[in-house]
């Protein structure tokens, strides 16, 4: 694909997709956290984050300013990528692949097509298979998902609602791809073909999806996961890790509640230990009820 | 403990690629569960630290409790098998380590985290390993660390361009790419073998 070397098997392979997702299976279990400053970035390694988000401002802080959200400045996410030694995430709008392909020449070490920022192509997402960065998609149900992983996504994370630290969104998509697999599981070889229409999905990916029980990629849970217990909830619920975005740095006590949350997310089965973490964390972030939101400003909208 | 055939073997299961390891050691009929805590690597014959993000897990063995229980079973020789990140906490010392990163050590050997590069640089080789026949494994390099020096007692196992890639001292068996990402078990078979020898070995002299 993105390798020059290709035409020779002894000489080393880049961007494989056993290479993008294999970077996904090294981040299982853990937290990847939203950051805005190379301090931010910091406290989240110390924490015990395994990689981090960089943008210039977190979900919530977009939702306030409005406007149109875009790549962060180029110097900022290097500033971060400077300051830490766990792996860094940054964020391209949906279909800006020129934005992608910034991003990939500063090395990040993953993208984020979000809809946390304004789409930039309201038909057509990036064709991620010409990048050798991986990418991670947000989906909101499993045909969503199975869509993006098509286009070459190599990690995939519930959309939620980021930027509410209300966590209602994310498991209702958790819920949703987690169903839809279990439904195919039942189905036998001659329904797959018309669940794949139904799904608009290719067929292929839906029949490796009912053979393995589970998505070919990695599948975290994102948006509105403000709390341990929160974290908790998703891993239990089939997240294999947690991306926490305003939640952490839009709290009282950012170290501590991002110590916690890593925490809860290792033990998610012990309630013990989720006690223990969220004793005396300060005042989470505010939040917002996703049913007063109207529905321009819901993030999940984006992307199809 | 188990049925002498079979060896039980965990997978320290506090972060990372648990479960590829889990199915790979299943693979090479080894009876493989999660650790976690320290009760449950009691009772453990053979150990493997995976792949993930290595300050992650050091901070987490260290918060709850399994450091020091760690470091007394590699030292009573459990055998123990690290790969990438567990390669990393399987050192005796890291160039420039995070602050405060501890390692379980095991192998007297220096590494470079990342080494290899970002993730764009991560890759796909062939990789001949001494002692694992049937042609070179595959070998998966995600943001790679390499080995940059090694003790007296260290045997190399592998090199890639140069820089050494797999180690084994006594018990301690360690590689800086993923097996578990492929289907080719046998580096999990040759650790098998070793957890298998050092249990007969135990039972032999008595040992607990």
């Amino acid at each position: 694909m993105s390798s020059t070397f290709s035409n020779s098997p002894q000489a080393p392979e880049t961007g494989t997709a056993r290479v993008k997702r294999g970077m996904a299976e090294q981040l299982k279990g853990g937290v990847i956290m939203d950051v805005v400053t190379p301090e931010q970035a910091k406290i989240a390694e110390d924490a015990g984050a395994v990689a981090v988000m960089a943008l210039e401002r977190v979900p919530a802080d977009i939702r306030k300013d409005g406007g149109v959200a875009r790549m962060s400045d180029p110097d900022m996410i290097e500033g971060i990528i400077e300051a830490v030694s766990i792996p860094v995430m940054a964020k391209s709008r949906i279909g800006h692949f020129v934005e992608a392909q910034v991003l990939q020449s500063l090395g990040v070490d993953y993208i984020d097509e979000s809809e946390v920022l304004t789409p930039a192509d309201e038909v057509n997402h990036s064709d991620k298979w010409a990048f050798t960065t991986p990418f991670v998609c947000g989906a909101t149900n499993l045909g969503e998902a199975l869509r993006r992983i098509a286009e070459g996504a190599a990690m995939i994370r519930s959309k939620g609602e980021a930027g509410t630290g209300n966590v209602v969104e994310a498991v209702r998509h958790l819920r949703q791809i987690k169903n839809e697999i279990a439904r195919l599981r039942g189905f036998d070889n001659n329904e797959l073909y018309a669940a794949a229409k139904e799904l608009r999905a290719p067929y292929e990916l839906v029949a490796e999806v009912a053979r393995l029980g589970r998505l070919p990629v990695v599948l975290f849970s994102a948006g509105g996961v403000a709390t341990p217990a929160d974290a908790a909830l998703m891993r239990q619920l089939g997240a294999e890790g947690v991306f926490v975005g305003s939640g952490i740095f839009k709290s009282g006590d950012p170290a501590k509640r991002a110590a916690a949350i890593v925490k809860a997310t290792t033990f998610s089965d012990d309630p013990k230990i989720i006690a223990d973490a969220s004793r005396n964390l300060g005042e989470a972030m505010v939040g917002i009820n996703c049913d007063t939101l109207p529905e321009a400003e819901r993030y999940a909208n984006r992307g199809w | 403990m188990s049925t002498p055939g079979s060896p039980v073997i965990g997978v320290l299961a506090l972060q990372g690629d648990v479960r590829e390891h889990l199915t790979a050691l299943a693979a090479a009929d080894a009876v493989a569960r999660p650790v976690r805590r320290p009760e449950e690597l009691a009772e453990v014959d053979g150990l493997v630290i995976p792949g993930g993000e290595s300050t992650t897990i050091s901070k987490l063995a260290h918060l709850f409790g399994l450091m020091e229980p760690l470091r007394e079973r590699v030292r009573a020789g459990m055998p123990v098998y690290g790969t990438c990140a567990g390669l990393i906490l399987l050192a005796e010392k890291i160039l420039d380590p995070r602050s405060g990163q501890e390692t379980v050590g095991g192998i007297d050997m220096i590494v470079r985290r990342n080494a290899f590069g970002r993730q764009n640089e991560s890759f796909e080789s062939a990789v001949a390993v001494t002692g694992v026949e049937g042609g070179p494994v595959e070998g998966v390099f995600i943001r790679a660390p390499w080995v940059e020096s090694v003790g007296a007692g260290v045997e190399v196992l592998a090199e890639h361009k140069g820089h050494i890639v797999a180690v084994r001292q006594g018990a301690a068996l360690a590689t800086s790419f993923h097996p578990e990402l492929t289907g080719d078990h046998r580096m999990h078979a040759l650790f098998g073998d070793m957890v298998r020898t050092a249990r007969s070995e135990g039972v032999r002299v008595g040992a607990p």
